[in-house]
């Protein structure tokens, strides 16, 4: 938007109620935050034998909440309130309705506790409810019905936070139908039906097979049928995670550092890349899954390669734009412009450290794709190392940094102290380095993921350069920066709320070098973009989701009991859709057969 | 719409890139022939092990000069058999499956590492040179005991094997 509609008003003043809104799911973010950080200190010390507070069989708990709450509400609350911000700031309108938004915050909220509740009654012998299945909840590892309930309940919340941004931005086109969609809303718009696309996999498997069977409805699910379910939600969901913090990159970055976005229609095909690619790429957590072909991991890998490009163009466009507004603030030298940036804003360092840690993390993730490769760090602590990296520090960090930014923008109160914003942004890179390092290179010697105690008594991990015990010292002090670093941020946020309200905060977002005209329409062609990304999926999951039915059945392998008054229901639309499945797999046979 | 030259050389690059880790992978499993974790083994009913002609005694099996056969049963919290013991210089195939929950099967610092799944097996096979005694550990959350979850693959001389396998059980 212009800057002469933004003025010298903030958000906060201009939409109040959004402001309101955007201040609630954020907070609600960093509270799971900081539940997170707490098990995550426990974890860390606990895994390295520093100190173990909590019973071994208890660390599965921890394990569970922290992957929960940070992976899920952290980010997803964070991308909620964010994206509200955007369509609403880009649009310059606002909400249509504000009690549908409410409803949405107040269902994606409801539904967190009660998940949360399921696995936290795990530490409490006398509640007979536990939900010790980690994040990924593989079947046949059962949790509460409410884990499962409270899951389904969050993400019907975050399909109505998008069918609001949609309606919003449909209203908007009503007013302007010669306009471009505004850049942020774009990204919002893109982002939001990619979710749609993949969440629907996971919502399926939850409320078909996951929810009745703990409710003892029926006696037994298709193990793989679920974990293939869950993957093809479980990878695009990390690109849900990526996404707002792009946003922030292409959009906010460029600004503080003093200049504007490189290319608008290069950001737009960056996203429209990743609504694309993003969803056929799950089988690649299943390359060492009995029960799927070769064949259908080999295509997995190969979109997931192909899924770098958006990131490589990003890294392109970020650095081209930081470069720019290097240059603006009178920077030169083939790197010497380096020196010319504004490092002591702590949204500023923040968002590059994150970056460069992406680009870490993208490194790594380059490994886990390779379907050879992956044999060696499968399963091993080298991959929570790496999602530490993207996930924990590309994300997590680039949202800490731009609350910085975003914050006096949506209460008009200024940060309390970017003294301590700044050494809190240091710290956490700090942290990650050494704890992800450690992690990546344990990995590399074998050390399992999600352990209570990776030392095991039989034997001994063959040793390396550092060795298994420095690693650990690393992973401890890793661990505990991350967590000081938390508390800093939180500490520092909840004085800034205590901060009276200031006006003059304003700081209006800047139009890209390279404006949307520059961009060809089809782009904005959202139908379009995403009829090919469902058609990319039909592709991809089609023949593997029609084998493994074939192969299992759609209630597992082996057979079960079911009680009676179900039994004939399930059976016949068991058979049906055997029979059906079994159909496609024929006509396809030849295809499978090429593909192999 | 306008790119900019270096965002163009840039994105050859990112492509070339991206080619290059596929031939790589493609040639890495295509030319050395080496074979992925795969479907080739049909289901089984993983509530019925006991009835099962390889599972109701899990082993280690001749099948050929210099190939073995071991089929091995992930069960919460441990391996049968315990340890697994294989002959050197050999071939051996890995078949595992599950009794109850998803596990994993990880030879410590080598990449014999596959998912064992409920009503799957896993058939990887791996070329053991020099005797030596490996941590064999379950990578998958399994349940309250999943860190006790251990065991070893033994790789003995091949005098040391046919002395353990005289009690019967090798042929």
């Amino acid at each position: 938007m212009s800057q002469a509609l933004e003025g010298d008003r903030t958000f906060a003043d201009k939409f109040p109620e959004e402001a309101r809104i955007v201040r609630a799911a954020l907070l609600s973010s960093f509270l799971a935050l900081v539940i997170g950080a707490i098990l995550g200190i426990i974890q860390t010390l606990h895994r390295t034998d520093v100190a173990r507070i909590i019973p071994s069989t208890d660390y599965y708990t921890v394990l569970t909440a922290h992957g929960v709450f940070l992976a899920i509400s952290f980010t997803t609350f964070f991308l909620v309130g964010l994206f509200t911000w955007a369509v609403v700031r880009s649009l310059d309108r606002p909400l249509l309705n504000t009690k549908i938004t409410w409803t949405w915050y107040a269902l994606m909220a409801v539904g967190m506790t009660m998940t949360g509740v399921a696995i936290l009654a795990g530490f409490v012998d006398s509640i007979d409810m536990s939900a010790d299945v980690l994040f990924t909840f593989y079947a046949p590892l059962q949790a509460h019905p409410m884990f499962y309930a409270g899951l389904a309940v969050f993400i019907v919340g975050s399909w109505i936070a998008g069918a609001d941004f949609f309606r919003t931005w449909l209203a908007w086109k009503r007013e302007h139908p010669d306009e471009r969609i505004p850049l942020q809303t774009f990204m919002v718009l893109t982002t939001m039906a990619m979710w749609y696309i993949a969440s629907s996999a996971v919502a399926a498997s939850v409320l078909i097979f996951l929810l009745p069977w703990s409710l003892g409805l029926i006696d037994q699910v298709n193990p793989t049928l679920t974990r293939t379910l869950f993957w093809f939600f479980g990878h695009p969901v990390v690109y849900f995670w990526l996404m707002p913090a792009y946003l922030l990159w292409y959009t906010v970055l460029p600004k503080i550092a003093g200049g504007r976005l490189f290319s608008d229609p290069l950001a737009r095909v960056v996203f429209v890349l990743f609504l694309l690619l993003s969803t056929p790429v799950g089988i690649h957590h299943q390359y060492l899954d009995p029960g799927i072909a070769e064949g259908f991991k080999f295509i997995s890998m190969t979109n997931t390669l192909f899924l770098l490009l958006p990131s490589l163009l990003t890294a392109f466009t970020v650095v081209a734009s930081v470069e720019y507004g290097a240059r603006q603030r009178g920077g030169s030298g083939i790197l010497g412009w380096l020196t010319d940036l504004p490092w002591r804003k702590p949204e500023f360092t923040g968002m590059m450290l994150a970056g460069l840690m992406f680009a870490a993390g993208g490194f790594s993730g380059m490994v886990n794709a390779g379907m050879n490769i992956n044999y060696m760090i499968h399963n091993t602590i080298w991959v929570p190392g790496h999602f530490h990296l993207t996930v924990g520090t590309a994300v997590a960090l680039t949202f800490m940094a731009a609350t910085y930014w975003l914050w006096p923008q949506i209460s008009n109160k200024p940060i309390y102290s970017r003294t301590i914003g700044l050494v809190q942004v240091v710290v956490w890179f700090i942290g990650m380095a050494l704890m992800s390092n450690a992690m990546h290179a344990q990995g590399i010697m074998g050390v399992p993921r999600r352990t209570a105690e990776p030392e095991y008594s039989g034997f001994e991990y063959a040793t390396m350069f550092g060795g298994f015990e420095e690693l650990n010292i690393q992973i401890a002090i890793g661990g505990t920066l991350l967590f000081v670093s938390t508390i800093l941020f939180i500490g520092n946020l909840l004085l800034t709320m205590g901060n009276p309200t200031v006006s003059g905060l304003a700081d209006p977002l800047p139009p890209a070098l390279s404006g949307p005209a520059d961009s060809p329409k089809v782009l904005d062609n959202l139908r379009l973009w995403v009829g090919i990304a469902l058609t990319l999926v039909v592709l991809a999951y089609a023949l593997p989701l029609a084998a493994i039915i074939q192969r299992g059945g759609l209630l597992g392998p082996g057979v079960g009991t079911y009680p009676v008054w179900l039994a004939p229901l399930v059976d016949a639309l068991a058979n049906a859709t055997t029979a059906l499945v079994g159909a496609v797999g024929d006509a396809s046979a030849a295809l499978v057969e090429v593909v192999r | 719409m306008h790119i900019h030259a270096y965002e163009k050389i840039w994105l050859a690059a990112s492509v070339l890139l991206i080619l290059f880790l596929l031939g790589s992978v493609t040639y890495g499993a295509v030319g050395p022939g080496v074979a992925m974790v795969s479907d080739t083994e049909p289901t089984i009913d993983a509530g019925a092990l006991d009835e099962d002609e390889r599972f109701s005694e899990p082993r280690v099996e001749r099948v050929g000069e210099n190939e073995y056969a071991a089929y091995v049963v992930a069960r919460q919290f441990g391996f049968q058999p315990d340890p697994i013991v294989v002959p050197a210089n050999s071939t051996v195939t890995f078949y595992i499956t599950s009794a109850d929950v998803i596990h994993g099967f990880e030879v410590a610092g080598t990449n014999a590492n596959t998912m064992v799944v409920p009503g799957e097996v896993s058939e990887i096979t791996v070329r053991v040179e020099e005797p030596q005694e490996y941590g064999l550990l379950c990578n998958e959350y399994c349940g309250a005991g999943h860190h006790v979850m251990e065991g070893k693959v033994n790789v003995v001389s091949q005098s040391a094997f046919e002395e353990r396998t005289d009690g019967g059980d090798g042929e």
